[in-house]
């Protein structure tokens, strides 16, 4: 026995929440009643990701996408489009720009939402194979600049893309090329920088763990351009899988004579090695990462002058990321043309991002520079998990600053995201909700940041120690309206003082929580109340004497003995004893407990 | 050709070499930009430039944040602000944070009074400090030498840029991250197990009171106050040269007849003048040299050259540290400050009838690693050190207010005999070629037996690090090095090791510029001047005396006739000759 | 392995492999083998994606189906790790998320042997340059 057809009902939870499963129900019932129940299959699936337009059913195989379901019209699915073939006009996904109808997801511009360059192959090509990646036009590019082009044209042709650093500065890579191959030495050193420090940031481990040789080639082409024959990856001892994929690529590359002397009977030769981090954040800045490989601590030095004139072991140094190198080869094979049509004006091509938080579908996207953070959030992203409110998503790492409601249009790019008071940072997207406290949130990426600061400068050193400190003040409901002021003027300073680009914003998510919720904070500080219920020390919890039977439920799981009273009589918490672990809300079958 | 780069500084159009920084281009038109890490001793290469106390913040048109003036190049076209209430606050914010993690104990602090960062919390009008918090809470350390209080540190990182670049100790880095980064030795092992020489320099720069000597100055007050002791105290050249500065006078006053009569206001028994010892030393050291060179000319390939003074402890602790497979080629001859102990309590006691355990030799030292000098087994007789203490030109100036002497206002006085007096070749010990240009006008004259007509040689002395000539005797050209500080003596080391070494002989002094520069000295505040003040001080005392050769004076050749015979003697060898200890635990990577 | 030495090398392997992933890609004939790719990056490997494909491995051949296993990089479904996407011959790939050697055991047993889908199908919703 064989299915003809299949229902793909979506089972996220967003549909879910919609009664995407008594839709099954329905449309199984109806193909009972219909005798079909032996040729089509009706299966729940995982979310996809269209949850604004949901609940989905999906009938394979021609691909017909149907939106905002219910369990009524599943007979009308079998009657009509099972049984007879016409689609049911009125459930199809209406595009909003055409206002046609669309029946095949694949022309549904949501689905056109994401476009994969630096994650081209990943999850496409087995990572440990040399020749799947050239079977995917691996390595064309580096034959086609050691072939055809002048390392000049090279560095014209990334300098007209307009690709620009995905490690967070936005620098555009084809001048920094340029600088490098200005200067004159002895020896060149071509850096790729894999120190990914943001919490909750994977980007670039995903591109080495899937597609280490783009990052390989691409490497080589920089070497070519800037007349570097030496390539070191600086990459964080915490990431053993991209390392040993990275291994075997440079071993296969070097065997099959992409690395090595004399690359592709040409005069350039070009090696790898790597340098293991030991996975402290401030090396990821370049100056702070050269110094960790030259074996020094790892802090950062004032530019100029920069890596480009004097950097590892005092020679040009070219130091990129790894997607931005990911780019690269792309950028060469289809021309800068191409990838400078994709993107805003002055972002071009795609950046990837790491979704995480209070959201659906938690994972690793690529959409053009230029989407908006709405798109990203509820069309990819599948919404806010659990049905809840969204309350504003982090950009850009832990020195990102948190966005809300009213930046959710704003097309993602270097310079909105800057202007909006957050920045791209290496791609770290974290989503909240309504239960989420902006002040604590601001505490933890301090907490962070405190913790990763190198310490060389006064700003960062103490700075963001006692920027710490006032909100830790703050959620222990102590602060003072001073306070408020203290973190706005600290924040402030601190961002024009530091030294480094991990000081000079490390502030910016108290400053932008202060600017979007500064509400929070005064109820903090004035009304010792946490609107979100998240800050322990401002929550009482308090039994409601008309809904309390008196069952000593409560009393007899209270680990500190805080709860009270005779039996068959309202209980009461004393405040001073309890401890807010929360044992006896999940206890009380009759609700009497309550957080205030 | 230079090229000029013209800006505008506080609505001041300034035009300044390409180069230069924001910070000097300001202070040169008069415009003090407040600094705290920075520090630049020109003329001797030695700068602190990391950039990050971030206190000289200032403004520039169309950057997006302050830029750190010492560290920021002028660029043509700036347009600079130093005084905006953006840059105005930011310093002060800055300075609060510092001061929010310094301890608050400024009346009993050591450097209190000579504080940067308290004359910095002034000068800003801090009156209250906004941040509470955590701050840091470090033991404090004590050596033989050096006092460590890490929790007065601002983290200037200046005394790891003296300890690694300017020395090449590496005794002193930075350790751990964020807020509870310090400066330590390796693994916050204590300083008298790390490589430290004791030379001081760390305490020399030290803006704060983090890095403070280890204070001798009770234990002197007990001993001047007990009847039943013999107090003595021996001077050392540099002394002289720098003690008018703490009590106002201009920089380079020569103050030895004020020194003497404060001296003996103070109650000391005999005040006299390590100045005789190295007189003392000209005369076994210059021996040593003629003997190594008669029996290298003569064809003895065994004979170890070059010749190294050894003079100065932290250079003695700096190669039994850093070149312990290289212990045969220093003199062997004992400091000054060694010989005149070993002598005070021979020659000098049995001649005064005072009981070796009722005599207390006392220095007064540029130095620091003069107090680990004097607490080495190999200068004690059971277990009766040869001086006992060393205090510190600062002890002694902070000693004489406290003694309520009116230092300006003393009378000149003379040294005791006979260990007072002393050639003008003693005198310039205290700067960098000094000891070099002593030994060649006593080894010229006894080597070629001619006068020396012209006694200066001019082209050992100044700030340069590495200074050399060649000096003819009879003949044969004898080739001299000199270098100050340790990483320049480092060079000439590692010269020796490879077998590239042309000298015959080298001085080294341990402290950029020699004891004048000693971390026992007033503070330099990061000004080379005031080193190059107190050098012509030492020569134009020199130029002064009558005798200016060390085989002059009348008391060291009475010295020899009376107890020591000759040079290089067995008694002398007994008295005034030690011997070095591998202190490497293993020889550096070659 | 010899040395890489002109465009023409990089081609011949390029065609050679072509060859095989176009058949992962959009395969049209049939009677070809089953791909079957695990995501093998580290988010997946930490869902159990190795034991996993070591499942597939193991039971494909008792169960007399003809495929290929090979391991990828992340497909960006972090939620629903272990994913693995199974292309039949002729077919669209089908993305499957939490898989667990269970749900493996079920994928062989309904959709490998009787085109019967089960639960867990992720859309793919992602264009990549080459199409």
């Amino acid at each position: 026995m064989s299915y003809k057809m299949h229902a793909l009902v979506c089972g996220g939870t967003g549909c879910r929440a919609s009664n995407s499963q008594d839709i099954i129900a329905k449309l199984q019932e109806a193909l009972e009643k219909k005798k079909l129940a032996g040729e089509v299959q009706v299966i729940a699936t995982g979310c996809f990701g269209f949850c604004e337009q949901g609940p989905i059913v999906k009938i394979m195989p021609d691909n017909t996408f149907y939106t905002r379901v219910k369990p009524d019209d599943a007979e009308e699915i079998i009657a009509e489009h099972i049984i007879k073939g016409r689609k049911v006009e009125r459930l199809l996904y209406k595009d909003p720009e055409r206002k046609e109808s669309v029946s095949d997801s694949k022309h549904m511009s949501f689905y056109r939402k994401q476009l994969r360059v630096a994650l081209r192959n990943c999850g496409f090509i087995d990572p440990e194979n040399i020749e799947e990646y050239i079977g995917r036009d691996g390595y064309a590019a580096l034959a086609k600049c050691l072939g055809e082009m002048t390392p000049r044209e090279v560095i014209d042709e990334i300098k007209l893309s307009g690709l620009r650093g995905r490690g967070g500065g936005g620098f555009p890579t084809g001048l920094k090329w340029e600088f490098a191959g200005k200067y004159q030495a002895d020896q060149k050193y071509v850096v790729c920088n894999a120190d990914e420090g943001d919490p909750g940031a994977f980007m670039d481990r995903s591109i080495m763990e899937g597609d280490p040789h783009s990052v390989i080639e691409a490497m080589a082409i920089c070497g070519y351009s800037i007349g570097a024959s030496k390539g070191l990856v600086y990459i964080r001892a915490e990431y053993p899988l991209a390392i040993q994929r990275l291994k075997i690529a440079i071993q296969q590359a070097n065997e099959y004579g992409l690395l090595g002397e004399r690359i592709l009977d040409s005069d350039f030769n070009f090696s790898i090695e790597l340098r293991y981090g030991a996975g402290a954040f401030v090396c990821g800045e370049e100056t702070a990462l050269i110094h960790s490989m030259e074996g020094a601590r790892g802090e950062p030095t004032m530019k100029p002058p920069f890596p480009a004139e004097s950097g590892y072991l005092n020679r040009p140094t070219n130091v990129n990321n790894v997607e931005t190198f990911a780019n690269i080869p792309v950028i060469i094979m289809k021309g800068a043309n191409w990838f400078n049509k994709i993107g805003t004006e002055r972002s071009k091509g795609t950046k990837v991002f790491a979704l995480a938080g209070k959201i659906n579908n938690v994972g690793l996207i690529e959409v053009p520079m230029g989407a908006t953070l709405r798109e990203v959030i509820y069309e990819i992203g599948g919404g806010i998990k659990n049905g809840k409110k969204f309350k504003a998503v982090q950009t850009g790492g832990p020195s990102g600053g948190c966005l809300t409601e009213k930046h959710l249009d704003i097309p993602i790019d270097f310079d909105n995201l800057l202007a909006s008071g957050s920045m791209m940072g290496s791609g770290g997207m974290i989503v909240m909700d309504e239960d989420d406290c902006m002040v604590s949130v601001a505490k933890f990426y301090l907490d962070f940041t405190v913790e990763e600061s190198c310490g060389k400068c006064t700003p960062c050193r103490v700075g963001n120690k006692r920027l710490y400190e006032i909100l830790d003040k703050i959620t222990r409901g102590n602060g003072e309206l001073s306070d408020i002021d203290h973190l706005r003027n600290l924040g402030k300073v601190i961002k024009d003082t530091a030294l480094c680009g991990l000081g000079q914003t490390s502030p910016n998510p108290v400053l932008s929580t202060l600017d979007n919720f500064l509400d929070e904070y005064l109820a903090h500080v004035k009304e010792r109340k946490c609107p979100a219920g998240r800050c322990k020390e401002l929550l009482s919890y308090v039994i409601d004497p008309v809904l309390c039977i008196g069952c000593t439920l409560c009393t007899r799981t209270c680990p500190t003995n805080a709860i009270s009273g005779t039996r068959k009589e309202p209980h009461v918490i004393d405040a001073e004893k309890c401890i807010k672990c929360g044992t006896c809300i999940n206890k009380c079958k009759l609700k009497a407990i309550s957080v205030q | 050709m230079e090229q000029t780069i013209k800006l505008q500084i506080d609505r001041k159009r300034v035009e300044v070499p390409r180069g230069t920084s924001l910070l000097d281009a300001a202070r040169g038109i008069g415009i003090r930009v407040p600094s705290l890490c920075y520090m630049n001793l020109q003329g001797m290469c030695i700068t602190n430039l990391p950039a990050s106390c971030r206190i000289c913040a200032v403004e520039i048109e169309g950057r997006r944040n302050l830029a750190p003036a010492c560290s920021t190049r002028c660029e043509e076209g700036m347009n600079v602000t130093t005084t905006s209430a953006r840059v105005m606050n930011a310093q002060k914010t800055v300075l609060e944070l510092i001061l929010s993690d310094h301890p608050t104990d400024c009346l009993v602090c050591p450097k209190s009074g000579n504080c940067e960062l308290q004359e910095m919390a002034a000068r800003l009008k801090i009156r209250e400090i906004p941040f509470k918090g955590a701050s840091s809470n470090r033991v404090k350390e004590t050596s033989p030498s050096i006092i460590r209080d890490m929790n007065k540190c601002i983290y200037c990182r200046r005394c790891e840029m003296m300890c690694n670049k300017v020395q090449t100790v590496g005794a002193l880095a930075a350790i751990n991250r964020g807020f509870d980064s310090t400066i330590s030795p390796a693994f916050e092992m204590p300083l008298r197990d790390s490589g430290c020489t004791y030379c001081g320099q760390c305490v020399a720069v030290c803006p704060v009171g983090a890095l403070t000597e280890n204070d001798h100055t009770n234990r002197l007050l007990e001993d001047l106050a007990n009847p039943a002791k013999t107090v003595i105290v021996q001077t050392a050249p540099a002394v002289r040269a720098a003690l008018g500065e703490e009590f106002g006078m201009p920089v380079g006053t020569p103050v030895t007849g004020k020194m003497v009569s404060a001296l003996r206001a103070l109650g000391f028994n005999k005040v006299f003048d390590t100045d005789f010892a190295a007189d003392l030393t000209i005369m076994e050291e210059g021996s040593e040299l003629l003997d190594r060179l008669s029996r290298f000319l003569a064809g003895d390939k065994s004979v170890a050259l070059p010749i190294l003074t050894s003079c100065c402890p932290a250079w003695v602790n700096f190669f039994e540290h850093h070149f312990p497979d290289m212990l045969e080629i220093p003199s062997s001859a004992r400091s000054p400050q060694q010989m005149f102990g070993a002598i005070a309590k021979t020659w000098w006691a049995r001649q005064t009838g005072v009981k070796r355990e009722e005599l207390v030799v006392v220095s007064i030292m540029p130095c620091l690693a003069k107090k680990y000098e004097c607490a080495r087994d190999e200068f004690k007789v059971d277990g009766d050190p040869d001086v006992n203490y060393s205090l510190s030109t600062r002890e002694l100036a902070s000693l004489l207010k406290r003694a309520n002497i009116d230092f300006n206002a003393l009378p000149d006085d003379d040294f005791d005999n006979p260990m007072g007096e002393s050639s003008g070749a003693s005198v310039i010990f205290g700067a960098s070629g000094g000891v070099m240009e002593a030994a060649l006008r006593t080894a010229h004259e006894l080597y070629t037996g001619k006068k020396l007509e012209n006694v200066n040689f001019e082209n050992v002395r100044g700030l340069q690090g590495l200074k050399k000539a060649t000096v003819d005797l009879n003949g044969f050209q004898l080739k001299i090095g000199v270098a100050h500080g340790l990483g320049n003596a480092r060079a000439l080391l590692e010269e020796i090791r490879e077998g590239k070494s042309e000298y015959h002989a080298i001085e080294i002094m341990a402290c950029p510029g020699g004891c004048i520069g000693g971390g026992g000295q007033p503070l330099h505040h990061g000004d080379s001047n005031r080193l190059k003040a107190r050098a012509r001080a030492l020569y134009a005392e020199d130029e002064g005396k009558t005798r200016r050769k060390s085989h002059e004076n009348p008391y060291i050749i009475k010295l020899y006739e009376e107890f020591l015979g000759k040079p290089l003697g067995e008694k002398a060898h007994h008295l005034l000759h030690t011997s070095y200890f591998n202190k490497g635990k293993e020889i550096r990577e070659q | 392995m010899e040395k890489i030495k002109t465009l023409a090398d990089l081609k011949r392997i390029k065609e050679n492999v072509q060859a095989k992933i176009d058949l992962r890609e959009k395969s049209e004939q049939s009677g070809e083998l089953i791909q079957i790719k695990v995501a093998m990056a580290t988010c997946g490997i930490a869902a159990g994606s190795k034991e996993v494909m070591n499942y597939f491995i193991d039971h494909l051949e008792e169960n007399g189906i003809r495929a290929v296993v090979t391991q990828t990089g992340c497909m960006g479904y972090c939620y629903a790790e272990p994913t693995v996407e199974i292309t039949k011959p002729g077919r669209e790939p089908i993305v499957f998320g939490e898989v667990t050697t269970k749900r493996a055991g079920e994928i062989i047993q309904k959709y490998l042997k009787n085109d019967e889908l089960v639960e867990g199908i992720i859309p793919v919703n992602y264009h990549t340059i080459q199409e």
